[in-house]
């Protein structure tokens, strides 16, 4: 019996939410008095795949394959199908993100295994093996069993703390005899812009709504994004518009993302705004409207014209910034 | 080449989400509707229909649910769809969902299938790529853009900071997100009419245990009231930002 976490990695690193991810997993480890292992796909050096340990893997299976250079859904099933039945793995954990909702259905099928899609919280039972998950897009939450003996989850993001350790991992370097004939999809062109914070990665995040009127005046919410190393966002009409780039559309149609900090600026706060958003931590609302449905899901807020307060903001954060 | 779009049958996202007891949603008052992924997929593939007419001879919807979902099939051939199929079940889970839209891939062959990348009542987020794994079809999720070039497809697929182009033959999977199709195509009133005399075809479900079970639901935890700050004292927020939240 163990547990198997598959954490996958950008350009040979990993992320905060592959070390949350591990960090949930070991904490699944320990609720069911069996070890982790972290399943690393692709090129990474071994000390990266060494901080795995520090957050509670005690064993790291690296496969490098030319073949798995890009996501093939089928053939990343494949091999951690593989590998979670060569450890009897009785939990199979990975990211909520684009790459873990690509494989985990397909895993769930070639191992008869139920998933738990999206889920924020340890299980509140083993037996029966209860979890808990946001439904209705965030307008409830269901606690789902799953009645299978092996059973698959995927990690809402920044829903767990992560817990640092000094554990030293035992790293295996394995080479995979991957059947050529799975890998069907080629990509032909990629298009990527590199070094840029990823709005999905964001602690904090700077969004801007129709209220700030005109793309002219995206100035400061950029600036203020900036100066807390931040990323910003929109409401969906700014970038139907063409105000913003695509990308930055939040929201049941857009990204889903779960920052730390949520400033939101000139945006009425619709629901499937919020369903976008519901699960950050610190929501902050700024509205000329002060019953605006923003401030009802805000923690904080501020009733004033955006373009009066943005500017206060700005100066002081960098007050604090430079103290 | 012809098409399968899956749809699923979802509460419009303005309507309250209520539960009568903890188990059971409370559908009265609801308003029911495509999930809006489905409706943009559909949108799409009727557009690459229009654009492609000796390639693509057909375009289906399918779906999984009581007789109750017709209304929202229905709209679904008002729109456009030549024809549809409904699996004549409670939707138990999505693997029991995936079983059943597997038997109608392979019933008729079809070798564009099309699904959502998550519907707006379970989140799940796992229909589309369970169907694939069932039909041992590949399956490319996120796929922001299909295009025929030349009678091939090509995909774009979304990944973190960019796109890919990919290029795959069929039959496959895809599963859509955000920029597949602009504006979901709305029924004009030819199609209102046309669509009370396409076929539905009503086929018996496959036995299937669901894997998985909802045993209670719950509401969203209680949030505290908004607590509002003089938007002539920004120093304030940030203070606290910084201080009592430690959020910067
Ligand atoms: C199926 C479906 C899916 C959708 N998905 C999404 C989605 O994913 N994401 C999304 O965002 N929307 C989505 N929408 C749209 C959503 O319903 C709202 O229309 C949208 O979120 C409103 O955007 P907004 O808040 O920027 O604009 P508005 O609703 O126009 O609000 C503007 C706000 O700015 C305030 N304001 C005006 N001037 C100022 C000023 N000078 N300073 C400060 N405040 C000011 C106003 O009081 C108002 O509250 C979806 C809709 C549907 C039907
Ligand atoms: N009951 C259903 N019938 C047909 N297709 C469905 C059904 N439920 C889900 N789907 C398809 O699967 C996608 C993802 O749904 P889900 O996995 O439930 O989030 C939807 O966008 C639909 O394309």
């Amino acid at each position: 019996m163990s547990v198997l976490v598959y954490t996958e990695n950008w350009e040979g690193k990993f992320k905060k939410l592959s070390y949350e991810l591990v960090s949930y997993a070991a904490a699944m480890a320990e609720m069911l008095n069996t070890s982790l292992t972290a399943l690393s796909i692709g090129e990474v050096d071994s000390a990266e795949l060494e901080s795995l340990g520090r957050f509670g893997a005690s064993k790291i299976v690296s496969i490098e394959n030319e073949k798995l250079k890009n996501l093939d859904n089928q053939a990343y099933t494949a091999v951690i199908a593989d590998m979670a039945k060569k450890l009897g793995a009785r939990v199979i954990i990975l990211a909520n993100n684009n790459t873990g909702k690509a494989v985990a259905p397909r895993l769930s099928v070639k191992l008869k295994a139920g998933v738990g899609a999206g889920v924020s919280r340890l299980p509140s039972s083993l037996e029966p093996f209860t979890v808990y998950k946001r439904v209705y897009s965030g307008n409830a939450y269901a606690h789902i069993v799953i009645k299978t003996e092996v059973r698959i989850l995927t990690l809402a993001q920044n829903s767990f703390d992560i817990a640092e350790g000094d554990n030293k991992p035992e790293i295996e370097k394995l080479s995979y005899d991957l059947d050529p004939a799975l890998v069907k999809t080629e990509v032909r062109d990629v298009n990527k812009q590199s070094g840029k914070l990823l709005l999905t990665d964001a602690e904090i995040v700077v969004s801007g709504g129709r209220g700030m009127r005109s793309p002219d005046n995206w100035a400061p919410i950029v600036e203020l994004a900036d100066l807390l190393g931040g990323a910003t966002a929109c409401s969906r009409p700014v970038s139907d518009e063409g105000w913003r780039p695509h990308e930055e559309h939040t929201g049941q149609t857009g990204k889903i993302i779960a920052p730390d900090l949520y400033i939101a600026v000139g945006i009425s706060g619709a629901t499937q705004h919020i369903a976008g958003v519901s699960a950050s931590k610190c929501i902050v609302a700024i509205n000329t409207d002060k019953d605006a449905p923003v401030f009802d899901v805000a923690k904080y807020g501020m009733v004033g014209d955006a373009m009066k307060v943005l500017p206060g903001l700005i100066e002081a954060v960098k007050n604090v910034k430079s103290a | 080449m012809k098409i399968l779009v899956c749809i699923s049958n979802v509460p419009d996202t303005t309507t309250r989400i209520r539960f009568t007891g903890s188990k059971k949603l409370d559908t009265a008052g609801i308003q029911w509707v495509i999930n809006p992924w489905d409706e943009l997929s559909l949108t799409r593939a009727l557009e690459l229909k229009d654009a492609n007419p000796g390639l693509v001879e057909s375009v289906t919807v399918a779906h999984v649910g009581p007789v109750s979902s017709e209304p929202t099939i229905r709209k679904a051939l008002a729109i456009g769809a030549d024809s549809a199929i409904r699996v004549n079940s409670d939707a138990h889970d999505a693997y029991f969902v995936a079983a059943q839209l597997a038997e109608v891939v392979k019933a008729d062959n079809f070798d564009l299938i099309l699904c959502g990348i998550e519907s707006s009542d379970f989140n799940g987020s796992t229909v589309g790529g369970m169907l694939a794994e069932f039909l041992q079809y590949p399956s490319v999720s996120a796929v922001s853009g299909i295009n025929i070039e030349n009678g091939n497809l090509s995909l774009t697929r979304e990944i973190d900071g960019g796109k890919e182009l990919l290029s795959l033959a069929v039959p496959f999977v895809a599963i859509v997100q955000k920029g597949i199709a602009k504006e979901p195509r709305i029924a004009a009133m030819r199609g209102i009419m046309m669509a009370r005399s396409k076929p539905i075809k009503l086929v018996e479900p496959v036995m299937t245990e669901p894997l998985t079970e909802i045993v209670s639901y719950e509401m969203p935890p209680e949030k505290e009231a908004c607590r509002f700050i003089d938007a002539d004292k920004p120093g304030e927020l940030i203070d606290i930002l910084q201080n009592v939240e430690k959020v910067i």
